[in-house]
């Protein structure tokens, strides 16, 4: 089975694979690092564990990225 | 307006410039842009801008330089080390181009000024390092209807896209900020001083074309790129309607309360 992952094609034996499973392959241990997108759609957190990909299927992990100035708060 | 010799000089490379031309330039001249932090990312947004001909510049950061800053940080040079950064960079802009405008905000972003902040302003650009500053300027822009271009830098990688009202916003990516030290920010996992400049100079390009109306923005996709591999990717992504603050059932309607872990201050 072939699957889209960030643009460029990953290669499975199986017919499907869960996504907690492909974090960890892509070395995303942490899921809340990661916001997904399934074929154009965003996966919500609560039904990372429940879902699986199919043959074809692409996948974007959209990661959290801070970067520039510290120090622009105050609550 | 019209334009004096010496500015139909300066921005001559603008002004023979199709998509531009003296209608852009003037645009740019009457274009109000609030960036939020100067630091890596806003400095050389700062830089561009100015040179670039924008009218009004407002810059808001509380913070002094610092000497790790200057790997990046290009507007702030050594001898303004422990300068507030927001006037370490007024002065550069001055002298880059004394016929911008500088408002400098020498204080902290928060949900008490945020509002009476950006209405001054056409669009607002965040070169923050911290989610419950991004996630402020996300409810606040999307609240208020006021466009800002989203950045983030980490280690060799960064992101970017633009919000105008009515397309989707920080909050159709991720829902909520991730849990306090989940995410290292630069300062612990470190970052290529040149991808700040990488990023901030889409942020800038997003801004002057927004301001002169022409191309394409980043709305509706993020702009990623990974500096070791030089691999640029455009991801498409719509409004979400589960957004919890421009979906269909938005359960955000106000400012809420954006913490800030107190480790998180100083470094």
């Amino acid at each position: 089975m072939k699957i889209k992952v960030n643009g460029k094609t990953q290669e499975f034996n199986q017919a499907q694979i869960g996504l907690i499973e492909l974090l960890q392959l892509n070395k995303v241990t942490n899921p809340e690092l990661v916001s997904v997108q399934l074929n154009g759609l965003f996966v919500k957190r609560e039904a990372y564990q429940e879902t699986s990909l199919h043959e074809n299927d692409e996948v974007d992990f959209l990661f959290f990225m801070g970067g520039g100035s510290l120090s622009t708060l105050n609550i | 307006m019209e334009f004096t010799d010496s500015q139909t000089e300066r921005y001559s490379r603008h002004i023979i410039l199709q998509d531009v031309g003296v209608e852009g330039q003037i645009k740019i001249s009457e274009g109000k842009v609030l960036i939020v932090g100067a630091g890596g990312l806003g400095a050389p947004v700062a830089l561009y801008l100015a040179a670039a001909g924008v009218g009004t510049i407002g810059i808001i950061d509380g913070d002094v330089v610092d000497l790790t800053n200057l790997q990046r940080q290009v507007i702030h040079f050594t001898p303004d080390v422990n300068k507030a950064k927001v006037l370490s960079a007024k002065e550069k802009i001055a002298q880059l181009n004394p016929e911008v405008k500088v408002i400098a905000y020498q204080e902290l972003l928060s949900t008490y000024n945020i509002f009476d902040i950006i209405k001054e302003y056409d669009i607002v650009v965040d070169g923050t390092d911290n989610f419950p500053t991004k996630f402020l300027i996300n409810d606040a822009c999307v609240l208020a209807q006021k466009p800002f271009s989203h950045g983030g830098i980490l280690r060799f990688e960064g992101q970017t896209f633009t919000y105008t009202p009515g397309n989707a916003c920080y909050r159709c990516v991720f829902d909520s900020p991730p849990p306090p030290n989940v995410v290292p920010t630069c300062s612990q996992a470190g970052v290529l001083g040149s991808i700040a400049g990488m990023l901030g100079t889409i942020q800038a390009t997003e801004v002057l074309k927004f301001l002169v109306n022409k191309g394409e923005l980043l709305t509706n996709r993020i702009l990623t790129f990974n500096a070791l591999s030089m691999d640029f990717r455009t991801i498409r992504f719509g409004k979400n309607t589960n957004c919890p603050i421009c979906g269909e059932h938005p359960s955000i309607t106000g400012l809420q309360t954006y913490e800030l872990p107190a480790c998180d201050l100083k470094h």
